[in-house]
């Protein structure tokens, strides 16, 4: 999962560099392989799965992939997959991977993760989208609607990044998310603008940070529990103001307009990334640019340096007189901020009213994409991007009327994230001060 | 610039940990604090560097009295501190970590060229040799030593704090370090240097202020010899020559081949060691910390995952077993850890006395433990092993590092043992649970248990051991004679083989002197504290500790 692919490469030892006198002390232990027949076996699961499912359970239709619609500018040819030979690929590739893998008996390279994953995900949309009444599926709309779905997620992550990267756990991202969305719908009805309605969001999430900020920074109180309160708070207190308020007087409170689409002309008529990339609400062109100045601040900044700092090592950064607290109260707070917009989301771009409990654990998915992502603004962004492919798959699905459970389809995008986080992404290594409260003796 | 404490005084609680200390730093000087562990060197330095605001008493700088709310202000005013346990971010890269704090930017963005050039240039007048693009984690110790040097020079101080600098350090990279003093000495850096090691304090103080227990006792030249520091060290005659006889030897008891433990990476962490300890005898592995000597303990009493190879305890195989059935054998096992691996610090004294044995039918009934039995058995402990707690149901937590490190003890060797093994016996303890325990460690080995110490103390590696085992690097340096020469163990602790350093010992100890009526004129046994001495010094007052 190309998420990885952000996060620096092991690091070289630069040993070369030390001087002579040095090099009798610091000669490094021996090392030898650690042996493992893990991915070997994990791959030869998934080449099991592939002939049983993709290849003999293959509905012999062919697959239509259409790669562009009747009134684009640019038309591309349809991609036609017969669904039991590309079964039978998928099949037969995965198990001389698994093979290679059991011979070489190390950890996976990394493209080698990828390619196994882009070969079995396509061998299950091959699969599952022949056994269905119409066994044609719109590329564009596919990843159009995994770049939609995954959108609050990336702020959610973001805003997480940047509590967590200061050392202080989020887990009430779904709170901010919640919350945000619930003052956006509000905000934006009473003042008749979306715009408000986005400011709202922003301000009503950096309140919950608030919150947040004033137990675990100042108060010390068990980070993760007072994260799980909020949630239960803002789940409870929105729907209960959603059902005493809102709902008696939608038109009143609960009737936003929408942020408008943008559709850039030129860049938006390239075939299959064009309408995905360049047709979207602001908040889609603002999670770009999120995530890039995310980046840039914390690699490039002496704001991201400091931060970092205070996430590893706070007692360090407190002796070279950085202030340890209010950094991280700070960065809390503008995590909030963050984490609202893709609350605004929801009311404002996806659909255009408030309903209880709305987000229906984006914030999780959001906390799951950040791990996965390994506390990286782009690996958060490629890993929402994953998440949001699988929920979107999973409406696509039900809508082409396959003969999959739905129940089993809505559960695809969990399953994705415990796969992803818990067997994926190995130990990850987060900010070693996350979580720890910080206290001058 | 001048640096002068004025009666300064720093409370912790009802707690005194610096009561009305006065010292001048004065320009171009190395002022060495003396004092033992928990004497308050540490707590007078956050003190100075404005990480403790004192209770009363000033800082002053050249003659005006300053006031530090933080360590930025210490800095702004010319003060850089190594701390013993270095402030460094692990993961960022050199020029990060010195850049923290001290950022020059361009436009938004950060400006590391500007700290590469200056970490270059730094490293160049000193010979540090740094990589200003080396990640922190990746350096040796001595290296990420000089990254803190260049930290407080960078931020141009004048005067350098140096906590416990060479307790991390081989004994090469000791007097590397005693070398680069004297260099900023002569650039006009003058530095406060806190050490509880007398030779490096001599060789390379102009002054030495003692410090004992939160007071200075004493302020001297460095002329003064060893015998007359330590007694103002201790305040008391103390001996850490510990009186045995010679080990009976014979047959080994706990034989080691081949043994290896890989860690989690792939890096051989302890590498195909050979060794046998005689029941009778103790055999102490010497080395720097972190060469594999955590991982030996370990692998022996079953705590660590990857081993191979084989440790045979009179002809039964350990490696494999589970570490309830090796403790079921006879093994006493001293972590190097007591608040993390060797006590529960919120269980009674009491409790802790039977961690290991609570399945014992002296001390459980079926499911039920016998309480009766095991506030009996504390107690009993507690007196034989001289623990100084209110109460044996005090919360373990409450009592001095000392007397935390003697319940472990007494847990230990409470019960019939075929082998000892114990990890920094006396590390944090004060010098009177030093004595105590080095006899109890003898004692144990008079009824015949082979005993196995690590140490990275040289002081207690030649007071306890009958052989001397070096590791270095997960590899087996050699094993050597208790006579040893220091330097010549220096060197195997830097990675050279016994072979090229001393001649191999005899195994057979009757063939041999005993080591304590060797007249060993190379060896520093007694930590220069043996004599009796009549020196202007306090007697002892009760429980030196805290």
């Amino acid at each position: 999962m190309s998420s990885a692919l952000t996060t620096p490469a092991p690091r070289p030892q630069r040993r070369d560099t030390v001087p002579e006198t040095e090099l009798a002390t610091a000669a490094a232990n021996r090392a030898v392989g650690v042996r493992t027949l893990r991915p070997a076996l994990g791959l030869g699961v998934l080449a099991l799965l592939a002939l049983l499912v993709f290849a003999l359970g293959a509905s012999g239709q062919a697959v239509q992939f259409r790669l562009s619609e009747d009134d684009d500018a640019v038309r591309l040819p349809d991609l036609c997959v017969p669904s039991a030979p590309w079964g039978w690929f998928v099949a037969v590739a995965l198990a001389a991977l698994a093979v290679w893998a059991a011979v070489r008996a190390r950890k996976l390279p990394r493209w080698a993760a990828v390619l196994a994953g882009f070969l079995f995900v396509t061998g299950f949309l091959v699969w599952v989208v022949a056994t269905a009444r119409t066994p044609s599926l719109s590329v564009t709309a596919l990843l159009a609607g995994s770049v939609a779905l995954a959108t609050p997620l990336v702020f959610g992550s973001l805003g997480g990044l940047l509590c967590e990267r200061s050392g202080v756990v989020n887990i009430a991202i779904e709170a901010q998310l919640l919350f945000g969305a619930f003052a956006a719908a509000v905000a934006g009805t009473l003042a008749g603008s979306a715009w408000v309605g986005l400011l709202a969001a922003v301000l009503g999430s950096v309140l919950v940070s608030a919150v947040l900020a004033l137990f675990a920074i100042r108060f010390r109180v068990n980070q993760v529990i007072v994260g799980v309160v909020l949630n239960v708070l803002v789940s409870g207190l929105t729907g209960f103001l959603f059902a005493t308020v809102l709902e008696p007087n939608a038109a009143v409170f609960n009737a936003p307009e929408r942020l408008p689409l943008v559709r850039i002309p030129l860049l938006a008529e390239i075939p299959v990334i064009g309408p995905v990339l360049f047709d979207q609400s602001v908040i889609g062109y603002l999670m770009y640019l999120a995530v890039a100045v995310v980046w840039f601040a914390l690699y490039r900044t002496r704001w991201g340096l400091r931060t970092r700092a205070v996430g590893e090592h706070p007692k360090a950064a407190d002796t070279l007189g950085v202030s340890v607290n209010a950094l991280r109260v700070r960065n809390v707070l503008l995590g909030g901020a963050v984490a609202g917009i893709g609350g605004a989301f929801y009311t404002l771009v996806s659909v255009s009213a408030f309903t209880r409990d709305m987000t229906a654990g984006a914030g999780y998915i959001a906390l799951a994409a950040l791990i996965f992502g390994r506390w990286n603004p782009v690996g958060a962004l490629l890993a929402s991007l994953l998440f949001g492919f699988a929920s979107n798959l999973e409406s696509i699905l039900s809508f082409l009327g396959t003969p999959v459970p739905s129940q089993f389809l809505a559960m695809l995008p969990y399953v994705v994230t415990i796969l992803a986080v818990a067997g994926l992404v190995g130990r990850s290594r987060g900010p070693a001060a996350s979580g720890e409260p910080y206290t001058k003796e | 610039m001048q640096l002068t404490l004025n009666e300064v005084t720093k409370k912790f609680g009802d707690f005194t940990a610096n009561d009305r200390v006065s010292l001048t730093v004065e320009p171009h000087q190395i002022h060495c604090l003396l004092g033992e562990n928990g004497a308050g060197k540490s707590t007078l330095m956050n003190v100075l560097y404005g990480l403790y605001e004192p209770t009363s008493g000033a800082v002053e700088i050249d003659g005006e009295p300053v006031r530090f709310s933080g360590p930025g202000d210490a800095m702004a005013a010319g003060i850089g501190m190594v701390h013993q346990h270095f402030m460094l971010v692990p993961v960022f890269t050199v020029a990060e970590n010195v850049a923290l704090g001290h950022e020059s930017t361009r436009g938004a963005s950060l400006d590391l060229e500007s700290t590469r050039a200056r970490i270059r240039e730094i490293s160049e007048r000193y010979g540090f040799a740094v990589d200003p693009d080396a990640v922190v984690e990746d350096l040796p110790v001595g290296v990420q030593q000089r990254v803190e040097i260049i930290k407080a020079l960078v931020r141009d101080a004048e005067v350098l704090i140096l906590d416990e600098p060479t307790a991390v350090l081989t004994p090469r990279e000791t007097d590397e370090l005693l070398e680069i003093m004297r260099q900023l000495r002569e650039s006009g850096t003058s530095i406060v240097f806190i050490s509880h090691k007398l030779r490096e304090v001599r060789a390379v103080s102009d002054v030495i202020t003692v410090i004992r227990r939160g007071r200075v006792v004493a302020q001297v030249g460095p002329e003064t010899s060893t015998d007359e520091l330590a007694a103002l060290m201790v305040g008391r005659d103390v001996s850490l020559t510990v009186a045995k006889k010679p080990a009976r030897g014979g047959g080994a008891a706990l034989e080691v081949r081949g043994l290896t433990v890989v860690g989690d990476n792939g890096v051989v962490l302890l590498d195909g060691v050979d060794l046998d300890v005689a029941p009778g005898e103790i055999l102490a592995v010497a080395g720097v910390q972190g060469n594999g000597q955590t991982e030996l303990t370990q692998a022996l009493v079953g705590l660590e995952e990857r081993v191979s190879g084989s440790a045979r305890l009179e002809g039964r195989e350990l490696v494999g077993l589970g570490t309830r059935e090796v403790l079921g054998f006879g093994v006493g096992f001293v972590p190097e850890d007591r608040s993390t691996d060797g006590l529960v610090g919120t269980f009674s004294v009491a409790e802790n006395l039977v961690l290991d044995r609570y399945l014992d039918r002296e001390f459980s009934r079926g499911p039920s433990l016998r309480l009766g039995a095991i506030t009996d058995h504390a107690g009993a402990q507690v007196v034989e092993y001289d623990i100084r707690t209110g109460s044996v149901d005090s919360a373990v937590a409450t009592l001095s590092g000392g007397n935390q490190q003697k319940v472990v003890i007494a847990r230990e060797l409470g019960r019939p043992l075929s082998l000892f093994v114990a990890s920094q016996p006396t590390r944090g303890v004060d010098v009177g649970s030093i004595e105590f325990i080095h006899r109890r460690i003898v004692a144990e080995r008079d009824t015949g248990t082979a005993v196995l110490i690590v140490s990275t103390e040289l002081d207690e590696v030649y007071a306890l051991a009958d052989r001397i085992a070096v590791l270095f690097h997960g590899r087996l340096m050699g094993i050597v004679g208790p006579d040893t020469p220091r330097e010549a163990l220096g060197r195997m602790m830097a990675g050279e083989p016994a072979v090229a350093v001393v001649p191999p010992v005899p195994w057979d100890y009757s063939q041999q002197p005993s080591p304590s009526e060797q007249d060993n004129g190379a060896v520093v046994r007694s930590a220069d504290a043996a004599r009796p001495r009549s020196a202007a010094t306090d007697r002892p007052e009760g429980n030196p500790t805290a």
